[in-house]
């Protein structure tokens, strides 16, 4: 809501020298945000005053064009002589004349300047050069008593400030300069000057329009006030289009401009009729099926059965508090008018407004809340705006009030101080609460508070609280930090994702989180078969993007195109991990979620209930790398990437989680067939790593021999047992080294774990050092050397028992794997 | 290196004769002097002091000498092969030390050189903050609450008294899981994690939950439809407004610094009553930027100060929804965007730079922020 603060003025006595900014200060500490204060008109200079046209000469010139050689009264002894191209004025007519010296919007200066064969002492101003309006067809004729020579930039308010205020959801009343006024008012302790106190029109004994409300669940007050004999040509006065301009809407015509203005001024939508176009009464009632409405913006829009219209015996005429229909719109012959003011209920107008994706100035207010006492207020101040500026004559009203219990508040006085941590005494409270407009009555121990009409969202001793505190002043708060009990730390699961992050950190990879959507081609791109349970992904109602509809099933996808961003982007040799949720709804559709009622806790069933809508939402963990692992450089060659560097990361992600993690061999979409590990604990697959399949690689234009590894950590565990602390033998290792041959398909975990058995609980450490595959050990064939090393807790071991150690360990290997000692 | 090519002719000492003996030690002495390397050394050891040396010859003629004289000439003797001797022993350590030393500079680096073999990595700062936020409040006794990004409409709207009609709840704003009548949405919101702590469990609660929420927003240099919330809960007795300035006041210096100024001033969210926006003074132009159009201020815009979130005493409506006692406790809610407190305090200029997954933004960063 932008508020000119010369119209705050008239109905805040504030101080002479408070500036806007200022007040806007004050506004915002009493919850009135205000975003901006624009100083308007700060470009316009005088001297710029009023004159009296005594008298012209029209002058038709070489070029085709006329113009006028003008004599202007300007209070000077001598008129000034002007020369003006438009022609729309008279004599005697009052205009605003800029002088030699003055500045106009666009850093226009005024000289006294010769042209079609005159000095021009100065130039007769348009609207649109004044910033009044958006007239420019010809001069700006004042309507009404002005005194020549008087200043023009005061009298047409050129120059003012103007507060944009963001109001809030529940502040309503704020969508007025009513409103902001009487918080202006209340900033600076001054008088406010209601303009709702307003005589009505005296009655004239005449019915208005018939009217009627067919659905109590629209609205539940409306008024219409008619007029005749409106004189359709009457100008809108300049300083009421200024405000208009100031208030950010433009000026159309006088009796849309009233409406306007009243609206601005009280917070109360008004629509105008052209009576002649109105066939019968008037009713508020739902759409029926298939009616249609063309709206103001030229727009024919299907009727829905929700939508509140504003009917008359043809049908719709008006979207209710929205936007008014094309038939029925004031026109240029419009000279009988019916005012409309109702008070339509929030919850149809917010959802008509929204279905037809019509915001307007009248829906904002009505879905916050109008005050309901205000239609027949408004609707005589529009009416007397009328009659004054447009000549029209009031010929009756009609209205239907169904009147709704006010409710009454029952506030615990101490209950403010009690919110605050401030002491607050009753009086205060009662005070404040009669500053924002509430009627208190009650003794100490108990108010009853009724909440003012233009204050739909005072409902809860808690929103009385705010009022209270507010006044008092947010600042007078003090500061206390309260004293928790004693905590627990974080969890085990908080601590493992944070050991995680820092371990992949240290070992450079760089976390790089992604957005969770996905598309079906995404899924394709991944060779996922169809029967993946990846494939069972969440698809949102209203994605941002058509081709990503869906949520995530797997990292991997953000990882890749996180990782081309950054090639692209000339980032090399680059390491990523994302450490986030998935969503796996399974192959089932959901339930719906219910929506128990808020009265109460919901029930265990229900908070299960409300469970079992939502998907699986596992963490996981994941890497891609690309590039060199390791770079070359003057130390030597640098060591590329590998599907090897996938697993380990996984073995690192294991390591934080103090889990064992063991590898086999698995196809698994998207890696690559023969270079893909399934990584377990125990029997339990949680996750896989490898080098990424080609067609994947090729789908995302990544480099070749790209690797990833993704886990799930939710399956992936963790030991929460303290550690069993390590016993150190001081005696002396053994060390032995034997080279196996076994066949090439033979996995080397066997080959490692064969040889852990058969050594026993001697031997402390085991380590391949070497794989050969070769004409020596021949073809299908593979060796494996390996360090053993033994120890004993208690001796040291001799070589007879070393020796025999390592021939029970090679024996084993050869059991199992059909291993031999390579010669 | 090898032995310098002298040749010693060996001269026979009688051990009776002094100025024999004599001769042989500086003979020695000599050579030993002018070893001027550990082979030259060993060559002259033994020729010197070997068993072929002429003072070991000479020692060994000693028992052959009637008795009288054999004392005298074996002190005699004695004394110069311990004087070469120990000659050679000093000379080989000094030539040692010598030859220590040249390895050392021999085998000298240079240390300038670069070693960027493995590379570096880094946690996001946005995970770090939530950590850091997380930590803070943690060490204060509260606990770090987690809850799904996928929830239910009842936990992320009703249960915090949000309208039915609310415009927040509409696709304009929200992502709809399904359907706009599933019941379920991307929350927008940390706070249904508030709703699920005091589902879970009695008060007292101190809770505090960073986590990411999503709105309908586009990508744009200041949005991001995918952002990070942290959000404080705590209910107990007797808790006050004083109680969450207090707690506002100790959560922003210990992120922006001890001298930070706050202000609360009312606002309005559904489901907290009275309700505020926190902001910081900003800590740029300290608010002289204000109205002093020579001095702007790209930090706060030249308002002064910078908003920081949201916060409020909870709406007992909240509390009943979730079983708690509004009679008998109260509480307060607060949350901030962590994007925009990146943003603020580490002068982050384009959202994209934090969502885009650029290794050059969060390499700087570490795993400290």
């Amino acid at each position: 809501m932008r508020a000119p603060l010369s119209w705050l003025r008239e109905h805040a006595e504030l101080p002479e020298d408070v500036t806007g900014r200022e007040l806007a200060e004050r506004l915002t500490m009493l919850g009135l945000e205000v975003e901006s204060v624009e100083q308007a008109g700060g470009d316009i200079a005088g001297p710029l005053v009023v004159g009296r046209v005594l008298g012209f000469e029209e002058e038709t010139h070489k070029n085709g064009k006329t113009v006028r050689w003008a004599s202007v009264d300007v209070g000077e002894p001598q008129p000034r002589g002007i020369v003006c191209g438009a022609l729309n004025f008279a004599v005697g007519d009052l205009v605003v004349l800029a002088l030699p010296g003055a500045t106009l919007p666009g850093d226009f200066t005024i000289t006294a300047r010769k042209t079609y064969g005159h000095v021009s002492d100065g130039m007769i101003c348009s609207a649109r050069e004044l910033g009044t309006g958006d007239d420019h067809t010809g001069i700006l004729v004042l309507q009404g008593d002005y005194e020549v020579g008087a200043d023009a930039l005061e009298l047409l308010g050129l120059r003012d400030e103007v507060l944009d205020i963001a109001v809030t959801p529940d502040r309503s009343y704020a969508l007025s300069i009513r409103g902001i006024a009487r918080e202006a008012a209340t900033a600076y302790d001054v008088a406010f000057r209601d303009p709702a106190d307003l005589p009505h029109p005296p009655e004239t004994g005449r019915p208005g329009q018939p009217v009627e409300i067919a659905d109590p669940t629209a609205a539940d007050r409306i008024v219409l006030r008619t007029v005749s004999g409106f004189d359709p040509d009457a100008a809108t006065p300049p300083w009421m289009q200024r405000r208009l301009v100031l208030a950010g809407m433009r000026p159309i015509s006088l009796a849309v401009d009233v409406t306007n203005y009243v609206m601005l001024e009280l917070g109360q939508p008004l629509h105008a009729f052209d009576r002649s176009r109105l066939r019968g009464g008037i009713v508020v009632r739902r759409a029926a099926p298939g009616e249609k409405l063309q709206t103001l913006d030229h727009v024919t829009r299907d009727l829905d059965p929700e939508d509140v219209v504003i009917a008359d015996d043809q049908g719709p005429i008006g979207l209710a508090g929205t936007m008014g229909g094309l038939e029925t719109e004031i026109g240029g012959d419009s000279t009988d008018l019916v005012i409309e003011a109702a008070h339509f209920l929030p919850v149809p107008v917010a959802r008509m407004a929204r279905r037809h994706k019509l915001p307007s100035e009248a829906s904002k207010r009505f879905e916050r809340g109008v005050d309901r006492e205000l239609g027949p207020v408004a609707s005589a101040r529009a009416v007397a705006l009328l009659s004054e500026l447009g000549g029209a004559t009031y010929v009756g009203v009609s209205e239907v009030d169904l009147p709704r219990d006010r409710p009454v508040i029952a506030l615990d006085p101490g209950r403010p101080a009690r919110t605050a941590g401030l002491p607050i005494s009753t009086d205060v409270v009662r005070r404040n609460l009669e500053r924002v407009g509430c009627v208190v009555d009650g003794g100490d121990d108990r108010l009853a508070v009724t909440p003012p009409t233009w204050r739909p969202d005072l409902t809860d001793p808690a929103d009385l609280d705010e009022e209270v505190i507010r006044l008092v002043g947010y600042d007078k708060v003090p500061s206390v930090l309260p004293a928790a009990p004693a905590g627990r730390g974080l969890t085990e699961l908080q601590r493992l994702r944070r050991r995680i992050g820092l371990a992949l950190a240290h070992g450079g990879y760089v976390e790089a989180p992604s957005y969770p959507f996905l598309g079906e081609a995404d899924l394709d791109d991944l060779l996922l078969p169809a029967d993946d349970d990846r494939r069972n992904a969440l698809r949102l109602a209203n994605p941002l993007s058509d081709e990503e509809p869906l949520l995530r099933t797997t990292l991997l996808p953000g990882l890749f195109d996180t990782l081309r961003r950054n090639l692209g982007r000339g980032n090399q040799d680059l390491g990523l991990f994302e450490l986030s949720l998935v969503f796996r709804p399974g192959p089932d559709p959901l339930p719906t979620a219910p929506r128990p009622p808020l009265d109460r806790r919901p029930t265990d069933e229900e908070i299960a209930g409300l469970d079992a809508a939502l998907p699986a939402q596992p963490q996981r963990v994941a890497v891609v790398l690309s590039g060199q692992r390791e770079r070359s450089g003057w130390w030597g060659k640098g060591r590329a990437a590998s599907w090897a560097d996938a697993v380990e990361a996984a073995r690192l992600v294991a390591r934080a989680a103090r889990v064992e993690l063991t590898v086999r061999a698995d196809q698994h979409a998207p890696w690559h067939p023969g270079r893909c590990a399934a990584l377990l604990v125990g029997d339990r697959v949680v996750g896989h790593a490898g080098e990424l399949h080609p067609r994947v690689l090729a789908s995302w234009d990544l480099p070749e021999r790209t690797s990833a590894m993704e886990l799930d950590l939710d399956l992936l565990g963790m030991d929460p047992a303290p550690v069993p602390a390590p016993r150190i033998s001081t005696f002396p290792v053994a060390t032995q080294d034997v080279a196996l041959v076994v066949d090439a398909s033979v996995p080397a975990i066997e080959v490692e774990s064969a040889l852990r058995e058969g050594a026993g609980e001697l031997l402390e450490s085991i380590r391949l050092f070497d794989v050969y595959r070769g004409a020596q050990v021949g073809a299908g064939r593979a060796s494996l050397a390996y360090t053993l090393r033994f120890r004993a807790p208690d001796r040291t071991l001799t070589v007879e028992e070393v020796s025999a150690l390592r021939e029970a360990a090679v024996a084993a290997a050869g059991r199992r794997t059909g291993a031999v000692q390579r010669a | 290196m090898s032995a310098p090519n002298k040749s010693y002719d060996p001269v026979q000492v009688t051990p009776l004769n002094v100025e024999e003996v004599e001769r042989a030690r500086d003979a020695a002495l000599g050579a030993i002097a002018q070893a001027d390397d550990l082979d030259a050394l060993k060559a002259v050891r033994l020729e010197h002091a070997g068993d072929r040396s002429p003072l070991a010859l000479a020692n060994r003629e000693i028992g052959a000498l009637p008795p009288a004289a054999r004392a005298d000439a074996g002190k005699r003797v004695g004394q110069a092969r311990r004087a070469v001797n120990d000659a050679v022993a000093a000379r080989q350590e000094s030539l040692e030390r010598e030859r220590d030393e040249r390895v050392l500079v021999d085998e000298a680096v240079d240390v300038t050189l670069p070693w960027d073999r493995t590379p570096a990595g880094a946690r996001h700062p946005l995970t770090t903050i939530q950590e850091q936020v997380a930590e803070l409040f943690v060490a204060m006794g509260y606990e770090w609450s987690e809850g799904p990004e996928v929830e239910a409409e009842w936990l992320n709207f009703d249960a915090l008294n949000l309208p039915p009609d609310h415009p927040a709840r509409s696709t304009q704003d929200t992502f709809w899981v399904t359907s706009p009548d599933s019941g379920v949405v991307l929350r927008t919101q940390t706070s249904p994690v508030q709703i699920r702590t005091m589902l879970r469990r009695e008060p007292p609660i101190y809770a505090v939950s960073p986590g990411r929420v999503y709105r309908t927003d586009e990508l744009d240099a200041t949005h991001t439809p995918v952002f990070s919330q942290v959000e404080g809960l705590v209910v107990d007795e007797g808790i006050t407004m004083a109680h969450l300035r207090g707690t506002l006041d100790n959560f922003a210096r210990a992120m922006f610094g001890d001298d930070m100024v706050t202000r609360l001033r009312p606002s309005y969210f559904p489901f907290t009553e009275p309700s505020a926006e926190m902001d910081l003074r900003c800590w740029v132009c300290h608010g002289e930027s204000v109205g002093n159009p020579d001095r702007p201020c790209r930090t706060c815009s030249s308002e002064g100060w910078i908003e920081w979130g949201g916060c409020g005493m909870i709406n007992p409506r909240v509390l009943v929804a979730c079983g708690v006692d509004p009679e008998r406790y109260s509480g307060f809610a607060f949350g901030m965007g962590l994007e925009r407190t990146l943003m603020s305090r580490h002068g982050v200029e384009d959202m994209r730079d934090m969502v885009e997954g650029d290794v050059r933004f969060a390499l700087p960063f570490g795993t400290e922020i």
